[in-house]
């Protein structure tokens, strides 16, 4: 039976070892990992990790770029997104019959696209000979550049060389792009990664354009929780781009240029910004001189100035109210410190007690008890966790109860974290399964790689993966008592809702180039 | 740090891909250009033969199978039991879902499900129990010191289950929610319609749960399904994990060997006649995006075309070179998830199906890209290229059916299911390989017919442009949500 598309949210990250969970952990602690795991820094400043689990002959891979929507261009939103997509349209390499010519045929579509964008948003005197006119010439550099093209040739190859899950993600925080290969495959994808990462090319960009306009009335005009997700996050910040929409508001999307994307593109996709995680069937005395045959000609570039906007505190409750036609939905956030928070491990506790299976307290009290969700969560980390973000509750009221009483229970359980300690039990049970949820991850090269990836990124070191362990061991009830009253509180809230109206037509979306 | 799939589900601009081959966009010879990643050497595949469960059949008819795997400290298990959603009473659909949620929730005899959840919590552990289409199940996991505490919660669990009202009643509400808020989503609605038009409204594949039969089911249906449904001949158990197969085998055999064998289970045979060929619109005007299914009936993969009809499938909506994808997403920017499939289902034909999410005033012309591609499957056999690239992508990738002794297993557990060969996997792989270009042609002549499938939209109508009309007539699909029976 399909849920919401608010899924289960799954709470813990990653923290291992050490104590309790089992004496047995053989070749899962941080000392066996580092015998078979290798970090190696290119002169250009890009990071590679090497993992070596050979149980069967694959890899996986995770690229991680430590820039993600919350760096786009104020004016240009869902740049970020947009180039992820770029990133599949090739190289000066592949995807293409004749590059230099085609260069030259992409330089002719930025210039008619930039006559024909000028007419069309004068304010005054637009003429409409001069516009259509404008178009044409730029439906023909289009054409023209087309003739050049192979269309999706760096994914075909990906493909026909047996890659599975070829994907890309953009987070608020960062953008990543990941496969899984057969090993034999491990020079030819260190080609083709090099290559896209180094070398892409912005063709075809007007039409990705359209296809990422379909992405974001998927995901968010023609669906309810997506149209509440973009007014809550507009309304909760007002000075940092968490508050923007990671795939674009449309008239930003209809009007970004290949031009703007390359600019994107030669800031942040510099070597010192990435780093690239590999697991599996690899050696690393092997893999490391292909990787760096490979990666090494990347141009280095300075890593980019770090965002300085950071979100005011909060002084006044906010409310946001959806009259639709669909059923009602309940969400509710609070402004909290980024990833690098001492209590950031406290955070992760709140989550586990709150969410994680049929003994959390939402889940009790909300679903089981009072029978008036269907499901009900907290968590940490709405929109982003690299700058400060959100600790969210939500709930999917069930047929003829109210948001008002999902406002109501899940404040009452609020307070009560506020005002009592929580159990040993609970406190063991998030330890244990932190520790265990853990060690189930290094079961799975592309889950491992890109555990690697992220916390290289985040903190520098893989190694704080397994030293989380220890920030978890520290939590205490008096931390989770102390955490709640500090962040808890009327003035740093927000709250979305869905109120259910009649069906009423949709708003034609007004403006941009079409 | 946490929950990196948080991310996805807030922003999840995830690419997509769902599906897609090349066109054989006609690449110029020059253009061959210099192609270096062809000079890139492959290495032979390091030897690599998974090891294959153990499989032991009790007198009783239960079938065993064990899969070792000693990476990390945990040992696994499923049990599957024949008898699933299409199964039950008309008049009773959601009874298998509604067993499957009680059951676990409940408890045993001995401990109430509220004090398992406790119980297993604390451990890390899970025992959970699930009801499908064809089957329900019991799962279990834990690390394996707490080995013999956990099967022991799954064994009472699965002889003695002390089914409770209020538990029945708890998911109840929550199925209700879920039918309750079914037309808020766009794509569930088209993907419902779809399989109901395919199957049937009323056939066992395709009915839809409702207020009305959710309130038909008490704990006494819950209780004479699992009375009918749980006999050792009707299960298979596979466990997976770090343990020694002698020692769990008799492990197994200890709790399992005593019990009785069981009527064999019965699925009641089904007939398949296929959509009623047609335009049909569901009207939802809160989106500017419309979801459009062409579909048909698939076939099973027991079919010795069912090679032919895969390598189709990928040269059809296989990945990013593929047909629709190269020419509805790419080419034509008409739409971010697109895809179809040939589909073919183990006992039971599988749904043909056609789809993409485009925004509404594009909904016909996008319909007709769809529908030329599918036009041009039976005209257009693909060219060596195509038919290169396809076969490529199946073969190359091949060992990601077998990289993990869970997959390995969950192959196994299926195909004893179902009464195929163990070996189906290896027939698939030489039967992939021996496909031609003439064979793709021949069953895309075979068994499609363009004239036998419906077209399914779902969007705001007021936007079509032009509108669907002009695609034929149109009927209206009535969405309404039949209300709650009254008390």
């Amino acid at each position: 039976m399909p849920l919401l598309s608010l899924k289960r949210v799954c709470v813990v990250g990653v923290v291992v070892l050490a104590a309790g969970v089992c004496g047995s952990v053989r070749a899962q602690d941080l000392a066996s990992f580092e015998k078979r795991t290798t970090v190696k820094v290119l002169a250009n400043g890009l990071t590679l990790i090497v993992c070596e689990r050979p149980e069967a002959p694959v890899f996986s891979f995770y690229t991680e770029v430590d820039t993600g929507s919350a760096d786009d261009p104020q004016g240009a939103t869902g740049l970020a997104h947009m180039f992820e997509h770029m990133a599949f349209k090739g190289t000066t390499e592949i995807g293409t019959t004749n590059y230099p010519a085609e260069k030259v045929a992409l330089a002719k579509v930025e210039v008619a696209y930039a006559a024909y964008d000028a007419e069309f948003r004068k304010r005054v005197g637009k003429d409409a000979a001069k516009l259509a006119s404008l178009k044409k010439s730029f439906a023909d550099a289009q054409a023209a550049a087309e003739k050049y093209v192979i269309p999706n040739q760096f994914s075909e190859i990906a493909e026909q060389n047996g890659a599975v899950g070829i994907n890309a993600s953009t987070s608020e925080d960062s953008t990543q792009y990941f496969w899984s290969m057969p090993s034999n495959r491990f020079e030819l994808w260190a080609y083709l990664e090099s290559q896209r990462i180094g070398h892409p090319v912005e063709r075809e960009f007007y039409k990705e354009r359209d296809v990422v306009q379909e992405e974001r009335r998927m995901r968010v005009d023609s669906s309810p929780v997506g149209r509440m997700l973009e007014e809550f996050l507009a309304t909760a910040y007002v000075a940092h781009p968490y508050g923007r929409p990671g795939t674009g508001w449309e008239s930003d999307i209809s009007q970004v240029t290949a031009t703007e994307a390359e600019a994107f593109h030669k800031k942040y996709y510099v070597p010192a910004n990435m780093v690239i995680a590999v697991v599996g069937d690899v050696k690393a005395s092997t893999a490391m001189p292909v990787l760096e045959k490979y990666f090494a000609s990347i141009p280095a570039g300075p890593k980019p100035e770090p965002m300085t906007t950071v979100e005011p505190k909060q002084t006044a409750e906010k409310f946001v109210v959806l009259h639709d036609a669909s059923q009602p939905f309940y969400l509710e956030g609070y402004h909290k410190p980024d990833y690098r928070d001492p209590d950031d491990a406290v955070y992760d506790a709140i989550t586990d007690i709150f969410s994680n299976g049929r003994t959390a307290r939402l889940y009790r009290s909300l679903v089981r008890d009072q029978r008036i969700a269907q499901t009900a969560q907290g968590f940490s980390g709405l929109p982003g966790e690299k700058f400060p973000g959100m600790f969210a509750f939500y709930a999917v009221p069930l047929p003829g109860h109210t948001d008002d009483e999902i406002r109501v229970a899940i404040g009452k359980e609020v307070d009560r974290l506020k005002n009592e300690e929580v159990s040993d039990a609970e406190l063991d049970r998030y330890k244990t399964r932190a520790k265990a949820d853990m060690l189930r991850g290094l079961a799975d090269n592309d889950g491992l790689a890109h555990s690697l990836a992220e916390y290289q990124t985040r903190f520098g070191d893989w190694r704080q993966m397994f030293r989380d362990l220890d920030k978890i061991d520290k939590v205490t009830k008096a931390d989770i008592k102390r955490v709640a009253n500090k962040t808890f509180v009327d003035s740093n809230r927000t709250t979305a809702r869905i109120e259910t109206v009649a069906a009423t037509p949709a708003p034609v979306s007004a403006g941009g180039a079409k | 740090m946490k929950n990196p799939s948080m991310k996805l589900f807030v922003l999840g601009f995830v690419a997509p891909l769902t599906v897609s081959v090349a066109l054989a966009q006609a690449v110029p010879a020059h253009a061959a250009a210099s192609q270096p990643w062809k000079r890139i050497a492959i290495p032979p595949l390091h030897e690599f033969k998974p090891v294959q469960p153990r499989r032991v059949e009790l007198a009783n008819g239960l079938i065993v199978l064990l899969e070792e795997d000693h990476e990390l400290p945990f040992i696994s298990g499923r049990i599957v039991i024949r008898g699933g959603s299409r199964d039950e009473p008309a008049a009773k659909v959601g009874l298998a879902s509604l067993y499957g949620q009680t059951w676990r929730t409940s408890g045993t005899a001995k401990v109430s499900g509220d004090a398992l959840d406790d119980l297993l919590d604390a451990k890390a552990a899970t025992v959970e129990t699930g009801g499908g289409q064809a089957t329900s199940s019991v799962s279990w996991s834990s690390l394996k010191g707490d080995f013999d505490t956990v099967f022991g919660i799954t064994t009472q669990l699965l002889l003695h289950p002390d089914f409770k009202q209020d538990k029945l009643q708890l998911a109840k509400r929550r199925t209700e929610a879920s039918i309750a808020r079914r037309n808020d989503d766009a794509s569930g609605i088209a993907g419902r319609e779809a399989t109901q038009l395919v199957y049937g409204a009323d056939s066992p594949y395709g009915r839809e749960t409702e207020f009305a039969t959710i309130e038909a089911v008490g704990l006494d249906d819950l209780k004479a399904w699992h009375e009918k449904t749980v006999t050792p001949n009707n299960m298979i158990v596979a466990v997976s994990g770090d343990f020694d197969s002698a020692a769990m085998e008799a492990k197994l055999r200890t709790a399992f060997e005593p019990l009785p064998k069981g009527a064999p289970f019965q699925t009641l045979k089904a007939s398949f006649p296929g959509p009623k060929p047609g335009v049909y619109l569901a009207e939802k005007t809160d989106v500017d995006q419309s979801n459009v299914y062409i579909v048909g009936l698939g076939t099973t993969e027991d079919n010795p075309d069912y090679y032919a009809l895969d390598v189709m499938n990928q040269v059809f909506s296989g990945g990013f070179g593929s047909r629709v994808v190269q020419n509805v997403r790419t080419k034509l920017g008409l739409a971010y998830d697109v895809g179809g499939s040939f589909g073919a289902s183990y006992d039971h034909p599988g749904m043909f199906y056609v789809g993409a999410g485009t925004k509404s005033e594009s909904t016909v012309e996008a319909t007709k890209a769809m529908m030329a591609e599918i036009g041009r499957l039976k005209t257009v056999p693909p060219t060596p290229d195509e038919l290169r690239k396809a076969k490529e992508q199946v073969l190359n990738s091949f060992v990601f059916n077998y990289d993990s002794p869970e997959k390995v297993l969950g192959e196994q557990v299926t195909l004893a299911f179902f009464g195929y060969p163990t070996d189906f996997l290896e027939r698939y792989r030489v039967g992939i390989d021996k496909v031609t270009s003439a064979d793709v042609a021949r069953v895309a002549n075979k068994y499609i017919d363009e004239s036998k499938l419906a077209t399914v939209v779902v969007g705001n109508a007021a936007q079509f442009n032009p509108p669907l009309s002009s695609l034929g007539k149109v009927t209206t699909l009535d969405i309404t949500i039949p209300p709650m029976p009254k008390k």
